[in-house]
Order: structure tokens, then sequence, then C-alpha cells
């Protein structure tokens, strides 16, 4: 079976009621996953024989009418660590790196009897816009096998838009969730910074990352959310806001009328044209609803790519000096001495991508650069959060395009750096504030039919608003009702 | 565009960073480096006098925690273990620190 025309609570219904054993669900899981895999690529690693495993278990157990995730297959992206099962990062590095404990999320999950359908490609540690930073695979668009799934968390968006499961783990460090949510035309939510543990996630950007699901529908997307949520002490970044149930608020009740939806005028500098349409289209129809349309500006807005880039690889560059191929992760062969295993290990196990942020990460931190380039990022970065805040001050979310463009062929960009780093442009500025925000399917372009996302923008710690807006349009709408034919015939 | 950055420069990063770089793929770097460089110093045109710098987004300051030590069994130390590249009688081992085959130095 496929995923798409169901939902999270009427697969527990008919998990509860016995229509389906998980045994049987997994098992449809992997016979759809098998159907298309050879031509999408979403996985590093399938995890079939466990995940039977614990489905048996659980039906044996049984399942309570509590616990909304009990046998429903999910996947989990290959920077997150899961115990006795390989972790990469699509990385040379980690490409035999058996993690010896599990992360937060994942141990929630487990708690909460999902089964792990395996682990989804990426581009390597998460850097990257298109997965074709991987180090093993790129990951192929359902919509168009020939294009790119977006990145970094393009096999997860992939997986859901090819319907091998409802919901798939990503991060997103500066819209390595929206943006491959945008190009697939799946829903996808960064929350607030610190809603969700980064325990046991292989870290990039620790200041901007975050976890969060890549979903078929937003109210599936809620309940997940919030399952993953809370302080976690093992993650000091973690806060200790209660989770609100957001799903609870999403029902035939819930609407935009009066909601003060602002419109950033740069969020349409440089947007293609079949996507400007898109997003025109879908700000009429929530003005329809009753929402009340603003444009507004936020004037840092072209700064957040080059600001994002300096904090976000120093980061990397702190982050990751730990792969020196001592305790764990790729060794160089032949090695001199200890200098030796060091350059030559990371040399040859990091890939061009990772080499280029962390050189970059090197360079903005070193000696007579430091306060050109951190502590001036650093600075830009509290402007960017204080225009955000303005606008926050008379409106209620933030809404634009995901991506600027829809997604792009494979090898179009990937000698060009600089002009990937610019698909990030509308996503960064979010993550350099700490906000939540979601993209949701807005329609398709009316050049190449490809999917376009509408991001929608929320206060700190306010999902609820920005579920509630992407649930109404969801509901008025019919785009995500639509699936890819793989094959290319749409 | 003149590069901001010179090949010296990069293999002085790539030290720090402990990168080394074959010579063809240094200069191809050099230029890449340079053009994001460039695109990074955008950032002068914007005015940060007396603004604060921002390092992350948190909304928690100085979480302690109990200082305690956590037992760990056999097992989690042999899982640990096995993802080291060489191991010898429960510890990891690692090459001489200097070269034994170079004289003096």
């Amino acid at each position: 079976m496929d995923f798409y025309q169901t939902s999270l609570s009427q697969l527990h219904d008919d998990l509860v009621n016995k229509k389906i054993s998980a045994t049987e669900l997994t098992k449809e899981t992997f016979d759809h996953i098998r159907g298309n895999e050879d031509q999408v690529k979403a996985f590093i690693s399938l995890n079939e024989d466990q995940a039977l495993k614990r489905a048996a278990e659980i039906d044996t157990k049984g399942i309570s009418a509590d616990q909304l995730t009990a046998g429903v297959p999910l996947a989990v992206k290959d920077n997150i660590l899961t115990k006795g099962l390989t972790t990469t990062a699509a990385s040379k590095m980690l490409e035999n790196f058996n993690p010896v404990y599990d992360a937060t999320v994942v141990e929630k999950l487990n708690a909460a009897d999902y089964i792990n359908v395996g682990k989804t490609n990426l581009d390597e540690f998460a850097m990257g816009s298109s997965t074709e930073n991987s180090a093993f695979f790129t990951t192929h668009n359902p919509w168009d096998l020939t294009r790119v799934p977006g990145g970094s968390s393009g096999g997860s968006a992939a997986a859901v838009a090819a319907g091998d499961v409802l919901g798939a783990l990503g991060t997103d460090t500066g819209g390595s969730i929206r943006m491959p949510a945008s190009f697939n035309g799946v829903v996808g939510m960064k929350p607030t910074y610190g809603r969700v543990s980064r325990w046991g996630i292989i870290a990039f950007g620790s200041s901007f990352d975050q976890v969060g699901w890549l979903t078929q529908n937003v109210k599936d997307n809620a309940l997940l959310t919030a399952l993953i949520s809370g302080n976690d002490e093992r993650d000091m970044t973690s806060s200790l806001k209660e989770v609100p149930d957001w799903a609870a608020q999403l029902n035939e009740n819930t609407n935009v009328k009066g909601l003060r939806i602002a419109v950033p005028k740069e969020y349409f500098d440089g947007l293609d044209e079949d996507v400007q349409e898109v997003i025109k289209a879908a700000l009429d129809h929530l003005e329809s609803l009753g929402a009340i349309v603003d444009e507004v500006s936020l004037p840092h807005t072209q700064y957040g790519v080059p600001a994002y880039y300096i904090l976000a690889s120093s980061e990397a560059s702190s982050n990751l000096q730990r792969y020196d191929g001592i305790r764990y992760g790729f060794r160089a062969a032949d090695v001199k001495n200890l200098e030796d295993v060091y350059v030559r290990s990371r040399s040859e196990g990091f890939g061009e991508e990772v080499k280029r942020r962390i050189m970059l990460g090197t360079f903005s931190l070193s000696a007579g650069f430091y306060d050109a380039y951190f502590n001036k990022a650093a600075k830009v970065r509290r402007l960017i959060a204080q225009d955000f805040e303005d606008v926050f001050k008379d409106h209620d979310v933030i809404v634009g395009a995901t991506g600027a463009s829809t997604a792009f062929k494979i090898g179009a960009e990937i000698d060009d750096p600089q002009t990937m780093y610019m698909n990030d442009v509308l996503t960064v500025p979010v993550n350099m504030a700490g906000l939540p925000a979601m993209s949701i399917p807005a329609g398709f372009s009316a050049k190449n039919g490809m999917p376009v996302g509408l991001q929608i923008i929320g206060k700190a710690f306010d999902e609820q608003t920005v579920y509630n807006t992407g649930y109404v349009f969801e509901q008025t709408t019919d785009f995500h009702k639509k699936t890819p034919k793989l094959g290319g015939q749409n | 565009m003149a590069s901001k950055i010179t090949e010296q420069q990069v293999e002085h990063v790539a030290e720090l960073a402990k990168l080394e770089f074959p010579k063809d793929e240094l200069s191809k770097f050099t230029t890449q480096l340079g053009n994001i460089i460039d695109m990074f110093e955008d950032l002068e045109a914007v005015d940060t006098d007396g603004v604060e710098p921002m390092t992350s987004a948190t909304d928690r300051v100085n979480v302690m925690r109990e200082d305690k030590a956590v037992k760990s069994s056999k097992e989690e130390q042999e899982a640990l273990l096995n993802n080291a590249p060489e191991t010898d009688g429960g510890y990891i081992k690692v090459p001489a620190i200097l070269d034994e085959s170079e004289d003096g130095e």
C-alpha cells in the first residue's frame, strides 16, 4: 500500500480495530518501497528485518487506543542516531558507524512503538540543497526523476512524496526540512529552536539545528511533532516550555478570519515567475477566507545568506573537529604518525562541500578575520531577528515562498556553490532567529508542473498559529491530494 | 574580480583545519572560496554600530546539571570500541606521535 489516501488517525483506527496488523502494514510498506526505490533512491539503509520483528512484537502486545504511532511505519534521516543501526550522515567518514545510543527523538518514538523502516539519504552532514553531496548517491524527485529532491532532508521528503511513509524525520539548519518539502509537494515543519531535543543529532550548526517532520498532511505533522517535543536535560538549549496539543485545535472550526498575515516584499525579489504566480494565488486564497494580508518589509533579508554561511560554517568547523580518525569513523591507511592520521583521515573521509564549509568556518574564525567575518555576521543575525520581532508586533504570521524556484535538474548547480547557497535565501533567516516555520503544498508551476511550497513563519513557540494557517489552506485546497506518478507522466 | 584570498592563505587555513589539498584542487578551492568570501563582504554595507552579536536563539541561560559519574556496562564498552578503527586489549590504538622512521625532528 501507499500512504497517500490515509492519515495517522485513520491508520491508527485500522490498527486498533484490527483491520490490518502491524505486520501486514509493515510488509505492505516494504512492498511499496521496493516498487519505487530503484527510481527514487530515498533510503541509505532499509531496516526490513528489524522492522518486521518489531511489528510482530507490537502485534503480540496489542495496540492500545491511546498510542497513536504504535505499529506505524516511519522513516528517519540518516544523521539521527539509531542504536545498533548504522548512521552515516551520508559521509564516507561514518560509513560504518554504529551508534551506541538512540537520539532523544528516536527514544521517544521507540517508547511510542513506531516502526523504523529505514534511514533516509541527505547531503553529507546535512550540508547542501539537493542530496547531490551525499557520499553514496543522489535521491531523485518522485515528481520528475531528472530533478533533485532538494536538501538536505531530500531522502525524507522523497520518501513521503513517493508514498513510502506517512512521515519521515528531518533536520533543518538553514532550510533542510522546508526546502525539500517545497520541492516534493509535502508538508515540512521546522519547530522553534529549543522545542525538540538535539541530543543524538549529528551536529552541524548547533545554534541553528532543529529536528522536525516531513509528512503527507498538516494534522499528522502536528501530532508527530508533539510526540518528539519537550525539554530534555541532555540538551541544554532545549526549552522548558510546555508542549501544547496542536492537533486538538485543527478541526472544522479552525479558520483564518481576521488572521493578520504579513507578506515581506523582499520575499518576492528574484522569485521565478511560475513560483510567484502560485504564491500570489495562495495569498489571494487566504484573503478570500478572511485573513488580512499586509505587505511589510524585512530589510535585512538579503544579508541572510552571507551571514548564515559564515556562522553555520564556523559552527560546523568546530563541530566537525571531532572526526579525527581516532575513536570512531574513517581512518586513512598507511599513515606515518599521529598528525598524518588527523590530516589524511579528514582529507580522505570528508567530501568536497563539507571541506569547503570547514574551510570557510575556519577562515571566518581565524586570527585577523574573526571581527570582520564571524562577529560581523553575528551582529547581522541580531538585526535579522529584530526585523522579525518588529513585524510580529502587529502580525500573527509571515507568509511567502519557501524557495525562489521549483526543483532544479540534477547536475545543474552542483559545480557552482554560490548559486547553490542562494537557494536558501528565503529559509535561512528563520533559523537565524530560531522561529518555527512550515512549508505546505501551495500549487504547481505552470511552466514545469513541479510542486511549489508556501512558507508560513510564526512567532517563537507559536507553532499553533502556523499549523492553524497551514491546516485551513490545506483543507480548502486540493493541491495536497495530487500525487506523483512515478515514471514521469505528470 | 580580484580574489581576497591567496593560495598561501588557503594553505594556512587548511593547516588550521587539519586538511590538505592536492595542488590542482588548491587553486580551484582558492577561486571558489574567494568568490564566497566576496559574497561575505556584502555584509560591510550593513550598519552594525552598537549591535550586540547574537550567537544563539535559545531561551535558556546557564543550564546546570549535577556532575555525576554514570556506570557503563561491558557491552556498552565493547560497542564503543567496535567503532574504533584499531583497538588493543580494550584500548584504542593510535600510531606513534612522531614518525619513527625519521631521524632527528
